[in-house]
């Protein structure tokens, strides 16, 4: 259903091959997919308006950087645009007020209030070393204090006693009091879920705004919302004035278009993430991860600048020499292996890649990580000297030392053989062709990307890429696009014991 | 509990008359709940159809007023459809059965001039065609006794609200019922589950908190069975659908309640949020393919969100919608009626006929 908007756009682009300036037809062309991109992601149909409008703007008449296609240039003019309206910098929760500082929680039913109040807590006691106070004004739902006070006894935060039948302002009142004379930092206040145009309801949040005078007013939404997200949020900060945003449940697999509509209609920015059930699972919001989501695309000028980053420019060129000889050896390999490592191991890479977050949460079910690429750097080290320069060494008798050595098999053993081998065979072909990979290896790494290198990985990449994945690849799917920078041939690794 | 009692009667009172379909007298008798029930809900509750409606209503409104403003007078051309494919994307269709629906309309009617009233009725019509096959009850087959009810879904959608509801409803209807309290994840949530059983007079099986649900499920299949209850319904832990390791405790949790009864859970209800967007799809399809559900609830129609990812989920995939919850309130649990939906939907007015 989601293929990725670059994909789209690509398609399109590839029938116009003139280069140069963006006509309005390209650019109004790509906005439909844009468009129908964003619809598919929840965002609000008016803010998809007024956001791909504001796109147009940018995009007719914009230069084409050469070597980058238009529908690569649009892609970023998109995202640049969407970064903007997410706000580019992240806003922290604000505490700068006299202690007991008042924060009040508030949402729709089922929005993930009560979860949230207790994590937002959790972390302002353990990071930031406050005295805080938890209270639920949830008078309504069944169980809604008796949940508050589990989950503070869980992470170790105090609770407001529960007296049974105070009105939601009158433990709001409590609530302070307890504060100020227990001399705690923050008090924060966990109010029933209600629906944005239950006017009753809704005046009741009001009174306990005034009883309480919150420093911070978060609303809690859900990142799946769909269309309604905008009544939601408009409701919520015309009623109250909320101060930010907390998004929940964003570990799902929704696209979180929520995010975009609920900031485009109040301009209040989004202040933390909920990304699962676990008390810890709370983030900050980084809004180029939102609108990559949104768009359906990883970051590949992200994982660009880390490869630049990272990857050690004498050992590349070094290994880019060898390769063309074809005399890349094991010691190479473990070299690669150490950089795939420095970059955030595969869960880091795959993450940035484009589609490949499904990807990431289904190779940890199967348990294909890190612990993969440590045991091979395992086997190289229990290697002789001799034996990593002249894998062909390698005999039985030796394959059986090795194994025994690193505390691996002997097919584990042979699996790294049998990757290496594939490696350097694919990468004296590559070697032997100009471009791709020598062009990445060969130490011209920039400090920033140039859009050349966008445009090697571009060609060669998304789906191929030279040196990126070859044979030992065993059970990993084939949509895994190749590995940029550096070609990563720790990517390969083994034989993941991926069906299961 | 006097306060319940007032609480339930008042309901019943305020109720009486939804095309005669009504609960009745609640179980009364239950637990007060924690703080009386603010005075001023009262009001603002009427008919069914009428809160349904009212729900939807902002939403409706700025779709019929949006269609007004297209249609009022103009043809029907290529830019006025895109405009009525959007309004319909507003209503949380989806881009492809918004499309898939004005194409019908531009079908025998394109460049024609075409009236408000005209779209209307077309619009809701094409929204009954897809909604009407979906729209069955739950029936509970006495054969099965007990007849076991799973209830699954992500977290935050209702789960434990939707089984207090259906435990009253089974309860008037001279029931005895059963609940099993299986969300053992969230804090609390057995407590809440506890506190319906007293609502509404039903056995709650509940272990601890941090319990195997799949083994609570199975005691609650043992005690249903020497209680000789009608009907027993098991909660969950609400979990998100991408969570492969939640998904397989939840297929668990259905092979073991099958060791007492092969074909048991005999029903398998999903419960969705109205305000959920497109990944309401994805959440039918995996909740369908890991725990074989069998027919959908659709909560919290009581605000602006108006569900029309139903229209997509039932083009989809045929899945029966038996109910939908429209509040809080123990009796805020209807059947789903699809042209009273669609007409919701399109903004035709209810009960006037279309």
């Amino acid at each position: 259903m989601f293929e990725t908007l670059s994909d789209r756009l690509s398609g399109i682009f590839d029938t116009i091959t003139g280069r140069g300036a963006l006509s309005e037809k390209d650019v109004g062309e790509a906005l439909r997919e844009v468009r129908r991109a964003l619809l598919e992601a929840d965002v609000a149909l008016d803010v998809v308006k007024s956001f791909t409008d504001k796109v147009r703007e940018r995009a007719v008449g914009a230069e084409v950087v050469k070597a980058v296609k238009p529908g690569q240039m649009v892609v970023k003019i998109v995202h640049d645009q969407l970064v903007e309206m997410l706000g580019a910098e992240a806003v922290p929760v604000d505490l700068a007020a006299p202690p007991p500082v008042a924060m009040m929680m508030v949402g729709l039913q089922g929005s993930g209030k009560t979860t949230t109040t207790a994590k937002v807590a959790r972390r302002l006691q353990e990071r930031d070393r406050k005295k805080v106070l938890m209270a639920s004004l949830d008078t309504r739902r069944p169980a809604a204090q008796e949940q508050l006070k589990v989950l503070g006894e869980q992470v170790g935060v105090a609770t407001l006693p529960v007296v049974a039948g105070q009105t939601p302002v009158e433990i709001a009142r409590r609530a302070a009091n307890a504060a100020e004379l227990g001399g705690y930092d923050v008090v924060m206040l966990d109010t029933a879920g209600r629906t944005h145009i239950d006017e009753p309801l809704m005046a009741e949040m009001q009174a306990i705004k005034a009883a309480a005078d919150p420093h911070e007013i978060l609303l809690v939404a859900d990142a799946l919302t769909g269309q309604d997200a905008v009544n939601v949020a408009r409701s919520f900060d015309e009623k109250v004035g909320i101060t930010g945003i907390v998004l929940t449940r964003v570990d799902g697999d929704g696209r979180g278009g929520a995010a975009l509509s609920m900031r485009a209609v109040t301009g209040k920015p989004i202040k933390l993430i909920g990304t699962g059930e676990k008390m810890d699972a709370l983030e900050d919001f980084h809004p180029g991860r939102i609108a990559d989501r949104i768009l359906g695309m990883g970051d590949i000028v992200s994982l660009v600048e880390k490869a630049a980053e990272t990857i050690d420019q004498e050992k590349a060129k070094a290994a880019a020499r060898k390769l063309q000889k074809g005399e890349f050896d094991l010691s190479d390999l473990a070299d690669q292996l150490k950089q795939m490592q420095k970059m955030g191991g595969m869960g880091g890479i795959m993450g940035m890649m484009p589609g490949m977050g499904k990807m990431k949460t289904q190779m940890a079910a199967a348990g294909l990580d890190d612990s993969i690429v440590k045991r091979q750097l395992a086997i190289i080290s229990s290697m002789t000297k001799r034996e990593k320069q002249k894998p062909a060494l390698m005999n039985a008798s030796r394959k059986k030392r090795v194994a025994a050595g690193s505390g691996n098999k002997v097919q584990d053993v042979n699996r790294l053989l049998k990757m290496h081998r594939q490696m350097s065979d694919m990468m004296k072909k590559l070697g032997r062709k100009k471009g791709g990979l020598a062009g990445l290896f060969g130490g011209n790494m920039p400090a920033e990307p140039d859009p050349q290198m966008l445009e090697d990985i571009q060609k060669g990449g998304i789906g191929s890429l030279p040196g990126g994945l070859p044979g030992g690849m065993g059970g990993l799917p084939k949509g895994l696009p190749g590995l940029p920078g550096g070609g990563l041939p720790g990517a390969g690794i083994g034989k993941p014991k991926f069906k299961k | 509990m006097a306060e319940m009692d007032n609480e339930t009667g008042e309901k019943a009172e305020r109720k009486k008359g939804f095309f005669g379909r009504l609960l009745g007298e609640a179980e009364a008798g239950g637990e007060a709940a924690p703080a009386p029930e603010p005075e001023q809900a009262q009001a603002a509750k009427t008919t069914w159809l009428q809160r349904l409606t009212g729900g939807l209503s902002k939403s409706s409104n700025a779709l019929t007023s949006g269609i007004t403003d297209v249609f009022t007078k103009r043809r029907l051309d290529a830019e006025t459809l895109q405009d009525l494919e959007d309004l319909l994307i507003q209503a949380d269709l989806g881009v492809t059965t918004a499309a898939a629906i004005t194409e019908s309309l531009a079908r025998d009617r394109y460049d024609k001039t075409i009236t408000d009233e005209e779209v209307r009725a077309v619009l809701a019509a094409e929204v009954e065609k897809v909604l009407a096959p979906v729209a069955r009850p739950l029936t509970i087959d006495t054969a099965y006794k007990p007849f076991v009810i799973l209830v699954v879904g992500v977290n935050g959608t209702g789960k434990t609200t939707t089984i207090g509801k259906l435990a009253a409803k089974f309860r008037t209807e001279g029931r005895s019922v059963m609940l099993a309290a299986g969300d053992t994840f969230r804090a609390a949530a057995i407590e809440q589950l506890k506190i319906w059983g007293e609502r509404t007079g039903s056995p709650v099986i509940a272990g601890d908190q941090g319990a195997d649900a799949a083994g609570l499920a199975f005691d609650a299949m043992a005690q249903a069975k020497s209680a000789g209850s009608d009907i027993l319904i098991i909660d969950t832990a609400g979990r998100l659908q991408n969570r492969s390791e939640l998904m397989a405790e939840l297929e668990k949790v259905i092979r073991v309640i099958g060791k007492h009864d092969e074909r048991a859970p005999h029903a398998v209800l999903l419960t969705l949020d109205a305000t959920t967007g497109q990944n309401a799809l994805s959440q039918v399809d995996v909740f369908r393919e890991k725990a074989g559900v069998t027919g959908l609830v659709m909560t919290k129609l009581d605000g602006t969100a108006r569900g029309g990812i139903l229209v997509a989920i039932a083009e989809r995939t045929g899945l029966p919608v038996h109910y939908i919850g429209i509040g809080e309130g123990i009796d805020d649990l209807q059947p789903f009626a699809a042209q009273d939906f669609a007409a919701a939907i399109a903004g035709t007015a209810p009960g006037t006929g279309q």
